[in-house]
């Protein structure tokens, strides 16, 4: 299917401000796939998000979502294919109770009531928040929170799941729960982040940004073995590629 | 300086209080609506110096705590945080309107405290019945009601925008008011000029942070229109309860209780 398609080409942006966020960023995503964007703070990578979504307008190039370019008329449509769960839950839940925020979205679609009622029994269950139902969102704990956005995302069934950090803040506990809650989605997926060991548990390719400029596509361990390019980019190895501290094995001379 | 304490700043006690499971609760957020828009009305129309007429109106937020299980120190508490508007209105009404119109004892009493108390009491009847309802129906079942009345659709998503950011605002305030305190090292308040760059920055923080949450209910489809999935259906029972208050409050609007209630009182005496 088309749909799942994520083209990007030469996406250039500037905030308000005048800073340039992104200058000529191209790639493309196919069905399935699973891609990291990574890069340090502030090189960009919210942003791209955020056009993927259709919630920034480039300054110039293009992206298509599937057969369509992302445009103030497929507006609609290109939120209904793509999910974007964001970095901070706080900002994604804002209803009374879990179950309204869940409803949200196919309450949007303008779904009849009963496909809405099952679709957030799905989307929770599906999380593993079946529980929460009925609980005022900003009174859970980070890894509740980020169970409940994923949900609010998942009822929406889009086709491409876009994450900005969707670890971040959390015990390691709930960041593995996460991590093998999205080993399960069969969606093509987009993830954000600074945590280099979720990207090789999740992601077989990588992005990597720096000053709104794309410096490497390729396959993610390739990346992730290239010492060089990870500091140029101000990333380390992920933990589990850094050798043992207590024998030093695997460790670079000093 | 008093420790920066969130509790303070429970403002989802009021959605909590909505899900308890009581009668109030229970019905139709419309009739409840409906019923409370005819209190007020009727409570606003009475003449400025009413007071003895409007005692038998305290009977309808008294039932609604009872029904809906509220706490009385609580929404007690929320009424007299709004009170100094009420005391600002009618503050010069006792220094402007000398007209005796009672004696108690030696003591003459004015039209100006008259109309300065039913202000209050008026003020205290109203909030009263607002705040229960919030508190038996919720905030955004409230405002799905009126857009069943058929309120403005863009009136309607102000006053949930108002709402949800209020917590967005307050959330800010206390993270900031929380750090501040911690690098006070003196008990005294904050100096006008950190004072002014906390609200500063708390505006620019607060108006950041609306910007994102717009921006995930625009991902999530949001055009305008806030729908709550919550089905709403009139039975019997909510009929019953609009007609009832309905015509318990024309009742006495009409017939001043208190003075009944008085009359026939010193008629079984005498």
């Amino acid at each position: 299917m088309s749909h799942h398609i994520v083209e990007v080409r030469d996406l250039a942006y500037r905030y308000p401000d005048g800073t340039s966020a992104l200058r000529g960023i191209s790639f493309r995503i196919t069905h399935g796939e699973s891609v990291a964007v990574v890069g340090s703070n502030g090189a960009g990578k919210s942003t791209l998000l955020l056009h993927l979504t259709g919630a920034l307008k480039p300054a110039s190039g293009e992206i298509r979502i599937g057969d369509f370019p992302v445009t103030a008329k497929t507006l609609p449509m290109i939120r209904r294919t793509v999910g974007m769960v964001f970095q901070d839950p706080d900002d994604q839940l804002f209803m009374p109770t879990v179950t309204d925020d869940v409803a949200f979205g196919p309450l949007n679609l303008g779904l009849p009531e009963e496909e809405v009622r099952s679709r957030v029994r799905e989307a929770l269950a599906i999380v593993g928040a079946g529980h929460l139902k009925d609980r005022p969102p900003y009174r859970l704990s980070q890894g509740e929170k980020r169970a409940v956005s994923i949900a609010t995302v998942l009822a929406m069934s889009p086709d491409i799941l876009v994450m900005d950090e969707p670890t971040a803040n959390m015990d390691p506990t709930a960041r593995r729960q996460v991590i093998e809650l999205l080993k399960t989605f069969e969606h093509t997926k987009i993830i954000a982040t600074h945590d280099l060991d979720l990207a090789m548990d999740l992601c077989r390719r990588t992005l990597i940004i720096h000053e709104g400029r794309m410096v490497a596509d390729g396959a993610t361990l390739e990346i992730m073995q290239d010492e060089a390019l990870l500091k140029q980019n101000r990333l380390e190895k992920p933990l589990r590629m850094q050798g043992c501290p207590v024998c030093g094995f695997g460790r670079p001379k000093n | 300086m008093a420790r920066p304490d969130v509790k303070n700043f429970d403002i989802g006690a009021m959605d909590a209080l909505a899900r308890r499971d009581a009668p109030a609760q229970r019905l139709d957020p419309r009739a409840k609506l409906f019923t409370t828009l005819a209190f007020i009305l009727t409570v606003v129309s009475f003449d400025p110096y009413a007071l003895s007429a409007l005692i038998p109106f305290l009977i309808y937020p008294a039932v609604m705590v009872g029904l809906g299980d509220l706490p009385v120190g609580y929404l007690g508490q929320k009424i007299l945080w709004a009170s100094p508007f009420a005391l600002m209105l009618g503050i010069f009404n006792p220094f402007l309107d000398h007209t005796v119109v009672g004696h108690l004892g030696a003591l003459e009493i004015t039209g100006g405290w008259v109309s300065f108390l039913s202000i209050l009491v008026r003020f205290a009847l109203t909030v009263g019945a607002a705040l229960v309802l919030i508190a038996t129906t919720g905030f955004n079942t409230v405002c799905s009601s009126l857009a069943a009345f058929g309120a403005p659709r863009i009136f309607v998503a102000q006053l949930l925008f108002l709402h949800r950011y209020l917590f967005v605002l307050v959330q800010e305030a206390s993270r900031m008011a929380r750090a501040r305190w911690m690098r006070s090292c003196t008990n005294r308040g904050p100096g006008i000029s950190t004072a002014a760059s906390l609200l500063g920055h708390l505006i620019l923080r607060a108006l950041d942070r609306a910007q994102r949450i717009h921006t995930a209910m625009r991902c999530r489809g949001f055009a305008g229109q806030i729908q709550v999935a919550h089905r709403m259906r009139i039975r019997p029972a909510d009929v019953a309860f609009m007609a009832g208050w309905t015509v318990f409050f024309l009742f006495f609007r009409m017939v001043n209780g208190s003075m009944m209630l008085g009359n026939l009182v010193k008629g079984l005496i005498s």
